[in-house]
């Protein structure tokens, strides 16, 4: 039982790991979100038409739902679905990197 | 005496670097990563120097002073900086807001204001020392909330207008005694307005509409028949598609009767009758449009584009209302500026690092600079136009 128990956790954690978006990815997104998010958030994230996404913002959100805003958008207002643009994952990195402090380019 | 004679040599050719010119093709290029803006001199295609310490530029734009020789750069940061094009340094700085998206400048050349997201509203600045004159905060509603300010315009008679992106209202703000600052208010105008322009003329106000379909339309000749709704249907009933980036309506295309205009959610140009208002055409193009932009001559209309089709240019035949010519002049393409009468257009493709200059009878492109993730490009000539 036990064993089986790690096992799930096990290959749950390797799944979650083999979901980060791969280094080259990453730097991507990070330009992605500075500079096209920046357009309506501001290149350093302290809001513009787009509110805030510094950390003190976004800490006591739940990081899925702020995922949710990422990829089907907020209706009635400036924020678009990201979709088709973005995939789950990545868009689960981007909040969740926007939480911990954004990465500078 | 040999050394005098050096020395005076050496005084004389210091002399000669300072050769007297003028400002008409002067322009600067932001350099939004690095706070920094190129001074540029559009006839001899060059880069002159650059000026360094100018904030968060991200979203920066620029006006200049009526001489040609200052250009006012508003930064996100909420800086306001008076930038000598000649001496290629920075006269004066300020910072005047926590957030800000732009401004304007006077009819009598004497007054600079600036428009805020944070604390919303608009400031007035002397335009020679940038003290205080005047602060308009975008209150609305019975809270005391203050709205984001977009859209904002100069306007004939020192007057300013703008929009309130959070109240839907059309403010004018007369400041022709800027220590009393006179406010007209148009309510209900419509839901986020989220950019504004003048008709070249002065006459006619327009504020592009997010949260509904439409542009609100105020004519300042007549003010009191208040604000109508044109372009009321244009999408009536479709799925939006996703706007990555908010169109820009400041930099107007109206191009002899026509107002050239982007569409909000759909990749569209519309076309309309500026003696009616009505719609007469609607020009499919590559991608959500951020800027729509009249050569000076009015013959062509040039378009960007939202991401992720931001490496796209078109250009549009005013004659006939069709695309000439689909370029791809580089990767994010953030903005167009022409040469003051228009023969040549400037294009800033920000992740490529440089400056496009193209041809605008060719299409094809003559030149490049190199440019640290260039953005606005703004030349003097503006100085002399209204709405810019
Ligand atoms: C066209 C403008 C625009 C762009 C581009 C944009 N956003 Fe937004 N975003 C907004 C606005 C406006 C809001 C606030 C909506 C509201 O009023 O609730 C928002 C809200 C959000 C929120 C919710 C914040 C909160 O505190 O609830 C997140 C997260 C977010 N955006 C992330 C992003 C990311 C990531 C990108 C790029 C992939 C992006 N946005 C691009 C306009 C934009």
């Amino acid at each position: 039982m036990r064993i089986l128990l790690l096992g799930l956790t096990l290959s749950f954690c390797l799944s979650a790991a083999a979901q980060q978006p791969t280094a080259a990815r990453q730097r991507e997104l990070i330009r992605l979100v500075r500079q096209d998010c920046g357009s309506c958030h501001g290149m350093t994230l302290k809001g513009g038409l787009g509110s805030p996404l510094l950390p003190e913002n976004l800490r006591d959100k739940p990081a899925d739902s702020l995922v949710a805003v990422v990829l089907q958008g907020r209706p009635g207002t400036p924020m678009s679905a990201w979709k088709s643009i973005l995939e789950e994952n990545e868009a689960q990195w981007i909040i969740a990197e926007l939480i911990k402090g954004f990465p500078q380019e | 005496m040999k050394k005098l004679f050096l020395l005076s040599l050496l005084l004389l050719t210091g002399c000669a670097q300072q050769t007297l010119r003028g400002t008409g093709d002067l322009g600067v290029v932001v350099e939004r990563a690095d706070g920094r803006l190129a001074i540029v001199d559009n006839s001899r295609r060059a880069i002159l120097g650059s000026v360094e310490g100018l904030g968060d530029l991200s979203h920066a734009s620029a006006v200049f002073a009526r001489d040609g020789r200052y250009a006012y750069v508003f930064g996100r940061d909420g800086g306001i900086t008076k930038v000598d094009l000649l001496a290629r340094r920075i006269d004066r700085r300020v910072i005047q807001a926590g957030n800000s998206i732009g401004g304007a400048i006077s009819q009598d050349g004497r007054i600079v204001v600036a428009q805020n997201y944070e604390p919303g509203g608009i400031k007035a600045f002397d335009a020679e020392t940038l003290e205080l004159l005047a602060d308009i905060p975008s209150s609305y509603g019975n809270e005391g909330r203050r709205s984001k300010v977009v859209g904002l315009a100069d306007l004939p008679g020192n007057k300013f207008a703008f929009a309130l992106f959070d109240a839907g209202e059309i403010w004018i703000a007369d400041l022709s005694d800027v220590r009393q600052p006179k406010l007209t208010k148009f309510r209900n105008i419509g839901n986020q307005p989220y950019d504004g322009l003048v008709t070249p003329d002065g006459r006619y106000y327009l504020a592009g509409l997010f949260g509904e379909d439409g542009v609100a339309l105020l004519d300042l000749w007549r003010p009191e028949l208040g604000v109508k709704r044109i372009l009321a249907a244009y999408g009536r009933g479709e799925e939006k598609l996703p706007v990555f980036k908010m169109p820009h309506l400041r930099g107007w295309a109206v191009a002899g009767r026509r107002a050239y205009l982007p569409a909000v959610g759909r990749h569209e140009v519309l076309v309309v009758d500026t003696e009616t208002w009505q719609e007469v055409a609607r020009i499919p193009v590559k991608g959500q449009p951020v800027f729509v932009i009249a050569r000076p001559d009015a013959r062509q209309i040039w378009v960007n584009f939202a991401f992720p089709d931001n490496g796209w240019v078109q250009v549009i035949d005013t004659l006939d209302n069709k695309l000439l010519e689909t370029l791809a002049p580089g990767k994010a393409v953030l903005h167009l500026e022409f040469t003051p009468k228009g023969e040549q257009v400037w294009i800033s493709a920000r992740d490529d690092n440089r400056v496009l200059i193209y041809d605008t009878q060719t299409l094809k492109p003559l030149a490049e600079l190199p440019a640290a993730s260039p953005s606005g490009i703004f030349f003097s000539s503006r100085a002399a136009r209204i709405g810019f």
